[in-house]
């Protein structure tokens, strides 16, 4: 997979969308590029969290700790992202990400993501945008249950 | 050490200084000889004066004239050859020759002589100098600048050397010459030698003087520049505060104000000097006036002939100099004389240490002692506060002692007292009955470890800093061929002359009994145990796997390390390890080595292939031009120029990205968009020459794996690896040094242990795959026993200036295996520990007692917490400076007070 590509998939992350083709290309390329084999833990839940993965290929499984153990909830696979919070602000990780299949993934940073944000200031509005929409897609949702009760 | 510099000079080179002097003596003749010769070269030889009688004259004639005592006897042993003129000037003019090489033969000689008595005099001083810099009691170093040590034992005493060699021969002999041409002007004329002497005497007791003030300044001189050496020393101490605290411009202001103060101090001097020098003259010019002036006046009135005051005239042409140049003498004699009694007066420290207890032992140093006892003791803080008050306790030094205590109690002083670090004011420290301050330090050295807050380690390998404490006396002396052997012991011969000790760096001063061990063959394990005590022994195996081996001198851990390799590479065929690491393969393009690195296949040795020299190298060029490669590194080189234009455009030139992501630095950015905007998408074709170099050189730091940008496919691996084997195939024979190619058979001395085993490329992107892999080849060198082996690589890193090329976690812990290597009768760990975690000074603990146990030897160990007391057989309760309790833990404890109170505390 190339630049070109992963710069397809970032596209496809909400907070992302509405940023520019060439920024993001330059957020892929600083980027790391990591791959996990089957098994590996990405990240654990209740670690404190940084870093947002965007996977490239494979499948991994959503783990969360119950009094009973640990149950997988869902699965992730090619075009999935999480910890896309993470980089904006600091919380701990509600679910712990395991390889089910050899599993590739672009790593961003919140360093990479915040120095690039300071160099592009309408990187921000465009993410703040974003963030607005859902507030208000959750607040309507919100007021209808409300409503509905 | 003599206050005055002559006594010294006497007392070390009186047999050299008559020699010289005779020497003088004897030159004299020929220099006599070599004035008088050409007066009867002229006369005789070529105005034919003595061949107006007869054809030819006697010539050697041997005879001792008596005619002084018995008038008329002459007693002739031979009656001379007989030569005509022309014979006889040929014999004069090689006489002439000849005195004239003798007496340069002469003056060689005499300044040989002279310039090594100098310099061994100087030798003499510098050692004497610094030998007692190692016996200065330890406070001394509190209030001496280190800098200025240095600057006196290296700068302030060097024109004594100069001196030296004219100290007496200089006056004797000047004085000589003075002292003829002063008879001689007194046979002529009485009156006027006595005025010749009157003004002589004047002029030299005003001249020296005058200059009183110029030594005065000069000591000055000499002061305040020592103290600049100390200053300039104290800013590279302190640079980082410096630069902290924003403070460079008041240390400038402190420089400039001492500069100034120098300055002034110079150019009093000069000043000084001058009037000195003028007076001089004035004065020097006063007695041919004299002469003038009373010499005419008898002249006139006829009470003295014409010709002898000439003659007078004449012989005092002969004095100024030798006066001037005793004057001058003289003057150079106060001088270095204040300079020696400076330098003498920073020497001699109250409470220096004996010479004795730094006498070198015959054998094995004898064992400490059983019991230790101290009563009274008191140390003050320069008089006033008393930070050991009155304190007695006795002690066993097999038997393992905490001592506790409040950060004001004393008990860090306790442990200095212990290791001779501090002095008591008063009161006595006895081993078994004899004065522990008067036992010879190698019986401390060997047989007590004494460990501080801070380490100090010396510039030198770990091993070294490691095997420090056990270089207590040569063991076994150096082996050298003949030749060598010859010369070395000259040397020795000449060290002993000077006063120097005649011991050999180069024997082996590694006492390998101490460390437990019975030759150099079996300290590594010693020393591994050390390390591990420590927990010292994972770090120095990580410097070991980022060390160097030469397989010419180490050829048995080259081999084995080649094992290494293939029983790591069988590890990596396993599912588990798949896909972590790229091997170098000759037939394959490596996708985690940048192009540059394709191309080489190799470590680069020296600077010719290294970094971005390569892309520099004509040889190189020349490969890229005949495989056609350069025109696609060029197109890649365009790709790359593309991409980066397009991803960093906008961003701020002094953005960290640049540096750590572009291809293309933020300076050069612009031209490049300019270049690309120029070519409007046509092709490489339509790059300019020179434009097409640069963008040549770009991808060759270009790793697929990591930078993605696609640019490396199938056939293009199979063109860079053509080009990799047409550069190693062409390779000109005087660049065969200059790279070491990948060979999985062969071991590459010019790359690390780490890259050796390796032998390829973590793959990027892989999850802790440097973690993983790090575990396999610790593993793979367990299983073959090369633990060990890389921990000795790893003791020959240099760990810098103060150690400061490791954290300051391992120098405190190398400080602490230095003193454990030698297995102590008794170590004092004073608050050593107190750097550490909380888990890792306990677990260090626990190894010191269970070693110490294992070999019934002592520990006094101060601790920097209370809890730490626990696992002692004894401890010791301190309070302002003096044992409030002391006793077993459980006892202790059932007491209460202090102890209770403390160890609640911790």
């Amino acid at each position: 997979m190339n630049l070109n590509e992963e710069v397809e998939l970032l596209k496809g992350v909400p907070i992302f969308s509405k940023v520019e083709q060439a920024r993001l290309k330059l957020l892929a390329f600083t980027s790391e590029r990591v791959n996990f084999g089957v098994g590996q833990e990405v990240c654990h839940q209740g670690d404190p969290g940084d870093t947002m993965y965007v996977i490239l290929g494979g499948t991994a499984d959503v783990l969360i700790d119950t009094p009973s153990g640990q149950i997988s909830v869902a699965e992730m696979k090619r075009n999935s992202f999480f910890g896309e919070i993470a980089i904006l602000c600091d919380v701990p990780r509600t679910a712990t990400i395991k390889a089910k299949e050899p599993l590739a993934t672009l790593k961003i940073t919140k360093d990479m993501f915040y120095r690039l944000v300071a160099e592009f200031p309408e990187m921000a509005i465009e993410i703040m945008r974003e963030l607005a929409h859902r507030l208000e897609d959750t607040n309507q949702k919100l007021r209808a249950a409300t409503r509905a009760a | 050490m003599e206050r005055s510099l002559f006594s010294y000079i006497w007392r070390h080179s009186r047999p050299e200084q008559v020699v010289i002097l005779l020497l003088v003596v004897l030159a004299q003749i020929f220099y006599f000889m070599s004035l008088t010769v050409p007066k009867s070269v002229i006369n005789n030889g070529i105005q034919g004066n003595a061949f107006k009688d007869s054809k030819t004259i006697p010539f050697l004639v041997w005879e001792l004239d008596l005619s002084a005592v018995f008038p008329g006897r002459v007693i002739r042993f031979f009656d001379g050859f007989q030569v005509d003129q022309l014979q006889y000037l040929v014999v004069m003019s090689f006489v002439f020759l000849g005195a004239v090489v003798v007496n340069g033969l002469f003056k060689k000689t005499i300044n040989t002589q002279k310039g090594r008595m100098g310099e061994r005099m100087l030798r003499r001083l510098r050692y004497e100098l610094y030998d007692r810099i190692l016996r200065f009691p330890p406070a001394h170093f509190r209030k001496v600048k280190q800098a200025e040590l240095a600057t006196m034992v290296k700068d302030e005493v060097e024109p004594l050397g100069g001196f030296i060699g004219d100290a007496f021969v200089q006056p004797m002999f000047l004085g000589g010459q003075a002292l003829t041409a002063i008879i001689f002007i007194m046979m002529q004329n009485w009156l006027l030698g006595i005025i010749v002497i009157v003004l002589l005497a004047v002029q030299m007791s005003i001249i020296p003087r005058l200059r009183k003030p110029v030594l005065v300044l000069g000591r000055q001189r000499q002061i305040s520049a020592r103290q600049l050496a100390g200053r300039i020393a104290e800013t590279a101490d302190g640079v980082h505060e410096i630069h902290i605290h924003g403070a460079a411009n008041y240390e400038r202001a402190d420089i400039s104000e001492r500069l100034g103060l120098i300055f002034k101090i110079r150019f009093d001097l000069y000043q000084k000097k001058f009037v000195a020098k003028f007076w001089n003259n004035i004065l020097s010019q006063a007695t041919p006036f004299a002469i003038y002036l009373v010499g005419g006046y008898f002249a006139i009135t006829g009470q003295m002939d014409v010709g002898a005051v000439v003659g007078v005239l004449l012989a005092y042409k002969d004095l100024p100099s030798p006066i001037k140049e005793l004057i001058d003498w003289d003057q150079q004699r106060q001088d270095v004389q204040i300079k020696y009694e400076q330098v003498i007066d920073q020497f001699q420290p109250e409470g220096m240490m004996p010479p004795e207890l730094q006498a070198i032992p015959d054998g094995p140093p004898p064992p400490l002692g059983k019991e230790l006892a101290l009563a009274g003791v008191v140390v003050t803080e320069d008089g006033r506060v008393k930070q050991l008050d009155n304190l007695s306790l006795t002690l066993q030094t097999s038997s393992r002692v905490a001592v506790i205590g409040g950060s004001g109690s004393g008990k860090d002083v306790l442990g200095q007292v212990l290791a001779r670090q501090t002095l008591p004011a008063s009161g006595s420290v006895r081993v078994d009955g004899k004065d522990f301050f008067q036992l010879p330090e190698y019986v401390i050295g060997a047989r007590l470890a004494y460990v501080g807050q801070d380490t100090y380690l010396f510039p030198l390998s770990v091993r070294d800093n490691l095997l420090f404490g056990l270089k207590l006396r040569p063991v076994a002396p150096a082996s050298y061929d003949e030749a060598t052997k010859a010369v070395r012991e000259t040397f020795w011969k000449e060290s002993v002359r000077a006063g120097n000790p005649a011991f050999d760096p180069n024997a082996d001063w590694v006492d390998y009994e101490l460390a437990g061990a019975t030759g150099p063959a079996d300290l590594l394990p010693c020393m591994v145990r050390a390390l591990k005590q420590v927990e010292l022994d994972e770090d120095i195996y990580s410097l070991g796997l980022r060390g160097t081996v030469d397989a010419a001198q180490r050829p048995d851990l080259a081999e084995k390390i080649l094992k290494a390799r293939h029983t790591l590479h069988e590890h990596l065929q396993d599912g588990t390890y798949a896909g972590l690491v790229e091997p170098f393969n000759d037939d394959h393009y490596n996708k985690n080595l940048s192009v540059a690195e394709n191309l080489l296949f190799g470590t680069a040795l020296g600077k010719q292939f290294d970094g971005d020299n390569l892309a520099a190298d004509p040889y190189v060029m020349s490969v890229l031009r005949k495989t056609g490669l350069d025109v696609d590194l060029q197109r890649m080189g365009l790709s790359i120029a593309e991409t980066m234009v397009e991803l960093f455009s906008g961003l701020s030139p002094d953005n960290p990205l640049f540096e750590q992501y572009s291809f293309i630095s933020a300076d050069e950015l612009p031209n490049v968009r300019l270049l690309l905007q120029r070519l409007g998408g046509k092709g490489i074709e339509a790059v300019p020459e020179a434009d097409r170099i640069r963008l040549m050189t770009l991808p060759f730091r270009y790793i697929e794996a990591r930078h993605r940008l696609g640019l490396i496919d199938a056939a293009m691996e199979e063109r860079i690896l053509g080009a990799r084997r047409a550069f190693a195939e062409g390779l000109p024979a005087n660049l065969r040094d200059a790279v070491e190619f990948y060979d999985f058979e062969r071991y590459n001395s010019a790359a690390t242990l780490q890259d050796n085993i390796l032998f390829g490329r973590l793959v990027y992107g892989q999850a802790q795959a440097g973690e993983r892999i790090g575990t396999l080849i610790a593993q793979v060198f367990d299983e073959l026993g090369l633990r060990d082996s890389v921990i000795e690589v790893g003791l020959e890193y240099n760990v810098g200036v103060g150690g400061k090329r490791l954290p300051a976690s391992q120098r405190q812990k190398l400080g602490i295996a230095r003193a454990l290597i030698k297995r102590p009768q008794l170590v004092v760990v004073n608050e050593a520990v107190a750097m550490f975690d909380g888990r890792t000074q306990d677990r260090i603990r626990d190894n010191i007692l269970a070693d110490a146990s294992e070999r019934a030897s002592g520990v006094f160990w101060i601790a920097n917490r209370p809890s730490q007391a626990e696992p002692f057989e004894q401890v010791v309760v301190m309070q302002g400076g003096r044992v409030v309790a002391q006793g077993s833990p459980s006892e202790l404890a059932a007491r209460g007070g202090l102890y209770t109170e403390l160890m609640a505390s911790a």
